[in-house]
């Protein structure tokens, strides 16, 4: 007998007390809890993701249009010195039209090794959706956010959020939104670890520093 | 379980060793006392914490109730998705499906991302005999690693040691295993993150296969589920070209909707964050994104004559969030290693005997590593009353019973050392249906009140070696009653 058949054996024997329950599953769970916590504006729901964005040592900027979006990441290139950035394939080229012949693109290419990224400054992307109340950015591989590795080696991830469009209150409603057979990358600030006396100590592997920059009107138009 | 704790001295005398160590015990107390504030304070922040708690709980007993359905349709998703799924009843079984995976891959180490079913099958040292090298990528596992030690909590795992002890490790120890520590290192936690970032970058950058485990695994899709904060997870997740996962079978969720309910109550719970930093998701394989191989080992070793009893199936329920460790007063005096067991506290104190069976001394002393205070049950997000399980195992281990263990119903034994405890319940039971022997035993406690010892002789004598026996009053209460009408009569 098979592995597989002795353990669905002994489960099965396992049951032998409990009634079978054939309530379709979606009836037989109620789910008596909040789709989110308080209700808020989309404005303020906006200002929190900025908020828990921030507390969790994200560096949080704000730009109503592409040209100052434009303007702002080739700020924030310079300000680190960073001389390579990565750019996933599907990424607006007008993010990086301010961005100097200095900092060289690096694309975002399956025959890239590990080492190779791990020799880039910065890296570049979108995002899928941003949850407000915990301050948290999903990836999910789109055109616009590359593959999971090049968020993860670099030290430095430049994060563009679109709000409101973007933006959720809660982490169900983030659920609804996002498709699992992409694999996802959930992202609430730099890389931490408090392993050492419960000391929070940020950037361990991934990248030490997050800056995120939501793009449109804060007022939520 | 593996065989990593045998030889394990019994709790109580492990504790008893563990108390008298103040650096062990000011270490736990300054990190329980914290983590237990931060988490009170992250739980508060969410209004509907009760309902969530309850969904959480309904969650994981519906898919036990059907479990033998979800692991099916696990198969079936996690196939369709490009994986390669394989059983394991026990733990060599595992380790024997694992070892091979990685021999057949040509290579000799592996990166890990922290793993608690990986610890309870022992896979490292099984690995180790084979030739593989694995190499622990969570900062406190790596300590733990470094130093040739035991984890002693499910989330913090080197919580036992201070910064001092880790920068010793550090400085002797990392030039073992590949890129040494830098010079100078001092003790601040940053530089020795700084250190440790700086040792494991060059082991993930050329490893070909990465071994995990998961929080959840979603039956309807065939998603699995890792929770982290250092960003080691993600390395070993996307960088290799192989991926192994040894999931334990109650880590699965029926559809990807449930996980909105444990992505909120698992780090408040554990880290008593609104979210851990890394949480990564992934379905088989993605075209050049991620692994190209993927494989999921499910993992029974025990859970299913867990599953068996019927009162003690809820500790299947636990999803390892470890907040019934920091509000345990016991775990915080004895600390995670006198419990003999990667699972420390008070789940552990319930998942281990039943996982292992109550044979051995440490497995039928773990239900006795608690004063049933009811904290642990209190704070667990999905509602384990633990205080019920223990004393249902403190019974079998007193009086034995029946018991599943791989799959067979067997016959237990009273434990050795309960004899006494047993004489004593049956000696209560015949006085207590004898009125006249009662009233006559009591009579004579009362008589020879005098000349009662302050503790008790023979096996009785550990028993009242930490409590006063309490004292016989000079007469019995129903003489009293007899006496003075009930106590109409004037109380004298």
């Amino acid at each position: 007998m098979s592995s597989r058949d002795v353990i669905l054996g002994r489960v099965r024997r396992a049951l032998a007390d409990v009634t079978p329950d054939e309530t379709p599953y979606e009836l037989a769970l109620p789910r008596d809890y909040e789709r989110e916590h308080g209700g808020r504006s989309v404005a303020q729901t906006v200002e929190l993701l900025a908020e828990n964005l921030a507390d969790y040592r994200a560096l949080v900027h704000r730009c109503a249009t592409v040209p100052e979006l434009s303007a702002l990441i080739a700020g924030l290139l310079a300000g680190r010195g960073a001389r390579s950035v990565l750019v996933p394939p599907g990424l607006d080229e007008a993010w990086l039209a301010d961005t100097g012949a200095d900092v060289t693109r690096v694309p975002d290419g399956a025959e890239s090794t590990a080492a190779e990224l791990d020799r880039v400054d910065s890296v570049l992307t979108g995002c899928a959706v941003a949850i407000a109340e915990t301050g948290t950015l999903v990836l999910d591989g789109s055109p616009d956010q590359g593959r999971r590795r090049i968020t993860l080696i670099p030290d430095h991830h430049i994060c563009v959020v679109r709000v409101p469009d973007q933006v959720v209150g809660a982490v169900p409603q983030a659920m609804e939104r996002l498709d699992p057979v992409r694999p996802l990358t959930w992202i609430s600030g730099p890389s931490a670890t408090s392993d050492i006396e419960l000391d929070r100590v940020e950037g361990v592997h991934g990248p030490r520093t997050l800056e995120v920059v939501l793009l449109g009107g804060a007022d939520g138009s | 379980m593996s065989g990593t704790f045998v030889g394990m001295p019994a709790f109580q005398r492990a504790a008893h060793e563990a108390v008298r160590n103040e650096t062990l015990r000011g270490n736990l107390r300054h990190a329980t006392h914290t983590i237990r504030a931060k988490r009170a304070h992250a739980v508060a922040e969410v209004s509907d914490w009760a309902e969530l708690r309850e969904a959480g709980k309904r969650i994981k007993d519906h898919t036990l109730r059907h479990l033998d359905r979800y692991l099916v349709r696990v198969e079936e998703a996690v196939t369709a998705a490009g994986g390669v799924v394989h059983w394991a009843a026990d733990a060599d079984e595992a380790n024997r499906i694992v070892a091979e995976l990685v021999k057949a891959t040509g290579e000799s180490e592996v990166v890990k991302v922290k793993s608690m079913a990986t610890q309870e099958i022992g896979l490292n040292e099984a690995l180790e005999a084979e030739g593989i090298h694995a190499y622990e990528t969570d900062l406190a596992e790596l300590i733990v690693q470094l130093g040739k030690d035991r984890p002693s909590h499910i989330l913090v795992p080197a919580i036992h040691r201070n910064r001092g002890e880790i920068r010793d490790i550090f400085r002797s120890e990392m030039s073992e295993w590949g890129r040494p520590a830098p010079e100078g290192l001092s003790d601040s936690p940053a530089e020795l993150a700084e250190a440790a970032r700086l040792h494991l970058r060059e082991k993930f950058l050329r490893a070909k296969v990465g071994i995990s485990g998961a929080n959840f695994v979603v039956a309807e899709t065939g998603t699995l589920v890792v929770v982290e904060s250092e960003g080691n997870g993600r390395m070993c997740l996307t960088l290799p070209e192989t991926l192994i996962s040894v999931v334990g079978i109650e880590k699965i969720v029926p559809t990807w909707r449930d996980l909105e309910v444990f992505l909120q109550t698992l780090p408040r719970s554990s880290t008593a964050e609104r979210m851990n930093p890394y949480t990564s998701t992934w379905t088989g394989t993605t075209d050049s994104d991620g692994p190209k191989n993927f494989h999921l080992v499910l993992l029974d070793n025990g859970r299913t004559d867990t599953l068996a009893d019927e009162v003690g199936r809820q500790a299947l329920r636990c999803i390892r969030c470890s907040a019934c460790l920091n509000v345990c007063p016991v775990y915080e005096r004895a600390g995670g290693h006198a419990y003999g067991s990667v699972y420390p506290g008070p789940i552990g104190a319930i998942l281990s005997p039943q996982l292992r069976g109550t044979q051995s001394e440490i497995d039928a002393s773990l239900p006795y590593a608690s004063s049933l205070c009811g904290a642990c049950y209190e704070v667990c997000p999905v509602a384990i009353d633990i205080p019920e399980v223990l004393v249902h195992l403190r019974e079998r281990v007193a009086q034995g019973g029946t018991v599943t263990r791989e799959g067979t119903k067997v016959v237990l034994r009273p434990a050795k050392g309960h004899a006494a405890e047993r004489a004593a319940m049956r000696a209560a039971r015949w006085a207590f249906s004898h009125p006249g022997a009662l009233r006559t035993g009591q009579r004579l406690a009362s008589r020879t009140r005098r000349f009662h010892p302050r503790t008790l002789p023979g096996p009785g004598r550990a028993w009242s070696g930490s409590r006063d026996l309490p004292p016989v009053p000079a007469e019995p209460f129903r003489d009293w009653w007899q006496r003075t009408n009930g106590g109409k009569d004037g109380v004298k």
